[in-house]
């Protein structure tokens, strides 16, 4: 059996590299790469991925398939896409402010604008801040 | 909602609660209402559960640098030292961003000790007309005097059914009564802890947050089997496999076992079949925190208590005689030497590290099995819609 002072010889390596030679004048400046998730999601504890599934809103360039990013801590206004739910469904829609009314519109507007009532049983969900999409 | 395994109802909605349905009571029996009803019956999704758990708290710690995490859906927070005006508006819009971050709903009770914001926690549930959101330090002292004779001696947090038993044969029947009790007499009779309880009833904090948690003494890992065993080998990779798991949990918090015990138990529910129990304690001959150690222990466990033809249903494994982990104490016969021990203790935080960053079980200990198909059954499972890129929300 080994004896104690092996124990040193067994101590972990340091994760970065040792020049033998000269030390990396870089060395002090390490920082982190860069991390997608940092750019897409402003607010972790708010946000949420959905996969869209129709081409309804293929006007803002969201087709079948992408990923969106949906924060929930955003206040939607004019012309921003966001996810709502009317009844049990979530639905990706365009905010359209109208004389003082709330539109919710697809893009292009081809399906008849559904309008935003608080006695109807629907709310905004989130906005979507992002949209993740695989170029093809 | 339904417990491990999909055997009992452990959560439901009131318009569930309305068809008679209970907290509790075996799944199967209520096939008939939930198929007339159409009734919404999920297995627990706990990838889900706790990843939501996780940002509610974290909204909450938006509120307060002082936060204790009770349990997956209660918090405390300390709001003493941050000079709000009104508390109620400060409860609201605590709720109000929980829901507008999460979707989750919430209730605020807002005390001046925690035993007192657990009686307002109930209150608040019972009553619509709080909106969910109760500050009792606004009350006036009648308001907090019929509030508290509402409450049951049972219902006050701390009081276990012994002493609320004990207290009722003195007359002591509500919070009030209890809080109202002679002093001395409490002492003598419930202790110190009574006095605690007693005292905060009064609005003098004696239990303070604990923000940060002690570590455990006691680590279970106890779960029923998606089918019965018979054989020893499918009970040797479950033992494997929980004893693995206990183990992952003592090394999370830095602390050495001294004892384990595994148990195992047949179907108690199914009367037709014989029935049988029993458990092992090992002393172990060093503390350790080693998964081979105490896997190996755990199996040697298990094989004596074994017995052949009996339908098993679940068995578990806990560790005890816990201690932190820098009292490492060589033992006479010089089994574990300091290398050893670091050699061990290396391996084990390489397995940890890769199913942190890779994954639960993306290492495991071939005794644990492969197939594992004894394994809980979550039938009705919902999707881990935050944890999961192949099961997110599709609209």
């Amino acid at each position: 059996m080994p004896d104690d002072q092996h124990v040193f010889a067994r101590v972990p390596l340091l994760p970065v590299p040792v020049y033998a030679g000269f030390p990396s004048p870089g060395e002090d400046y390490t920082e982190p790469p860069l991390n997608v998730h940092d750019l897409v999601v402003a607010h972790p504890l708010s946000t949420y991925f959905i996969r869209v599934s129709g081409h309804s809103m293929r006007g803002a360039c969201i087709h079948a398939g992408d990923v969106i990013a949906v924060d929930r801590a955003l206040t939607a206004s004019h012309r921003k896409i966001v996810v709502v739910r009317v009844g049990q469904n979530l639905l990706l829609k365009r905010v359209q402010v109208q004389q003082r009314k709330i539109f919710l519109h697809t893009d292009p507007p081809e399906l008849p604008a559904i309008e935003l009532k608080q006695q109807h049983d629907m709310e905004i969900w989130g906005v979507v801040t992002y949209c993740i999409q695989r170029v093809r | 909602m339904l417990s491990n395994n999909d055997g009992c109802i452990v959560a439901l909605s009131s318009e569930a609660k309305k068809l008679g349905l209970k907290r509790g009571q075996p799944f199967f029996k209520h096939q008939e209402i939930i198929r007339t009803h159409s009734v919404q019956v999920y297995s627990s999704n706990y990838s889900l559960y706790q990843e939501m758990s996780a940002r509610v708290m974290k909204v909450l710690g938006q509120f307060s640098p002082k936060i204790e995490i009770y349990s997956i859906d209660e918090a405390w927070l300390e709001l003493a030292d941050l000079a709000i005006d009104d508390l109620t508006e400060f409860g609201r819009t605590i709720k109000a961003r929980v829901l507008q971050y999460t979707g989750i709903p919430v209730r605020v009770a807002i005390a001046s000790t925690k035993c007192l914001s657990k009686i307002a926690c109930e209150l608040v549930k019972d009553d619509q007309q709080y909106g969910d959101v109760l500050d009792l330090t606004a009350f006036t002292s009648q308001q907090l005097d019929e509030a508290l004779a509402r409450v049951a001696i049972e219902d006050v947090w701390g009081v276990g059914p012994k002493y609320a038993c004990f207290l009722r044969n003195y007359g002591i029947d509500t919070a009030r009564d209890l809080r109202d009790a002679d002093e001395r007499w409490i002492r003598k009779y419930l202790t110190v802890v009574g006095a605690r309880i007693q005292a905060e009833l009064k609005g003098t904090a004696c239990l303070p947050l604990e923000v940060k948690r002690p570590p455990r003494q006691q680590i279970i890992c106890a779960k029923s089997f998606g089918r019965e065993i018979t054989g020893l080998a499918d009970l040797e990779e479950a033992v494997s496999t929980y004893t693995a798991r206990v183990a992952e949990k003592l090394r999370e918090q830095d602390s050495l076992a001294g004892r384990l015990s595994v148990f195992l138990r047949t179907n108690a529910f199914d009367t037709d079949s014989e029935q049988y129990a029993n458990e092992f304690t090992i002393d172990l001959p060093h503390p350790t925190a080693f998964t081979p150690a105490l896997i190996r222990q755990a199996l040697a466990g298990l094989r004596a208590i074994y017995r052949e033809g009996y339908r098993y249903k679940k068995a578990g494994v806990a560790l005890s005689k816990i201690t932190p982990l820098p009292v490492v104490q060589t033992d006479l016969f010089g089994e574990v030497s300091l290398y050893e021990h670091y050699r061990q203790a290396r391996l084990m935080a390489i397995v940890d590290a890769i199913n942190r960053v890779f994954g639960r079980d993306t290492l495991v200990f071939a005794v644990q099995g492969i197939a594992r198909d004894w394994r809980m059954r979550q039938s009705m499972l919902s999707q881990r819609f935050t944890t999961r890129w192949d099961e997110i929300l599709t609209i």
